[in-house]
């Protein structure tokens, strides 16, 4: 296996790949000898990908939280929403705000893939693309929330998404109970990931400093 | 880009996704085909995947819907009665159906 520093000019990880990960650095020397792509290309693709995480989607759902206007707004064109707080979602080709509420929750699950609104969220956790939440999610949806801590009564209605097409799904938790005196910043941080994939609800309060 | 909505069904059809079995990037989930639910929303019209992802045009264009279904009609028991699953399936899945299951305000 390559070290760093061989002789084609950059550097490959000194520890042992997995075959999969040879195949990966394989076809990356490959674009770039043939110059499909740059260095400069990869690098800036990698930090385009790590700067998208879930605080852009906290910012959204605690600003539907103080400002009515703007989670119809949301609901109506999320996209342009987004675009109000300086949010591209524009790489999304679809994009759909879930509204929960006294009465509905929603959770959203890939069976398929790994479908995920990317922009909006990050990359998904592990336990989005395994097996057992795919399976479980649309079959045991209650047992999956309880998991995450939720349990439900009967009388409020559970919605799992499956978002096998070219929609992706972005949940608005409910704004917590007896949170009235907390600033927008502080809101969102009661807006975790997962209560925006729906497996729970948003932090009852701020977590102790 | 969303083009504007060519397909046969309207929100509130009733229908039944279809039980074919073929090869391909299919994004209709097995445990759906056979089902029967309700249409939610009509998306529109997008290119359709299972030519895309073979290097094709994706034409004709395939409208998409939101499709109901109540959790008891896939799984055959309900966790509670209410429970519903929502999912995006093309046009060409679907076909027209005489809704025989469990009766709720959504799933009419």
């Amino acid at each position: 296996m390559s070290t760093s520093g061989d002789a084609h000019g950059h550097e490959h990880p000194g520890h042992e790949l997995s075959p999969q990960a040879k195949r990966i650095y394989a076809i990356r020397d490959l674009l770039l000898e043939k110059g499909v792509l740059t260095e400069k290309d990869i690098q800036s693709q990698i930090e385009y990908q790590e700067a998208r995480s879930p605080a852009n989607g906290a910012k959204i759902v605690a600003r539907a939280w103080i400002d009515p206007a703007f989670k119809e707004r949301l609901i109506a064109d999320p996209k342009a929403a987004c675009a109000e707080l300086g949010i591209d979602a524009t790489a999304l080709n679809e994009f759909v705000v879930l509204e929960n509420t006294d009465k509905v929750r929603h959770m959203v699950v890939c069976t398929l893939c790994s479908c995920y609104p990317r922009p909006i969220l990050g990359r998904p956790p592990d336990w989005y693309k395994s097996f057992n939440y795919r399976q479980r999610s649309v079959n045991d949806p209650r047992g999956v929330m309880r998991e995450f801590g939720l349990v439900l009564p009967d009388d409020i209605e559970v919605r799992v998404h499956d978002s096998t097409a070219d929609i992706r799904y972005l949940v608005l938790p409910l704004r917590p109970k007896g949170t009235e005196g907390l600033s927008e910043a502080e809101l969102a941080k009661l807006v975790t990931r997962d209560s925006m994939i729906g497996v729970m609800d948003a932090l009852p309060k701020l977590p102790e400093p | 880009m969303i083009h504007p909505a060519t397909g046969r069904f309207r929100p509130g059809d009733a229908v039944r996704v279809l039980n074919e079995h073929r090869p391909g990037h299919i994004r209709t989930p097995y445990y759906i085909r056979g089902k029967t639910g309700r249409i939610e929303r009509v998306y529109g019209d997008f290119l359709n995947p299972e030519s895309l992802a073979f290097g094709g045009d994706g034409l004709p264009r395939r409208t998409l819907y939101l499709v109901a279904f109540n959790h008891a009609d896939v799984w055959g028991a309900a966790q509670a009665p209410r429970d519903k699953l929502f999912v995006d399936i093309y046009d060409h899945w679907l076909e027209p159906a005489e809704y025989g299951g469990q009766k709720d305000e959504h799933i009419r």
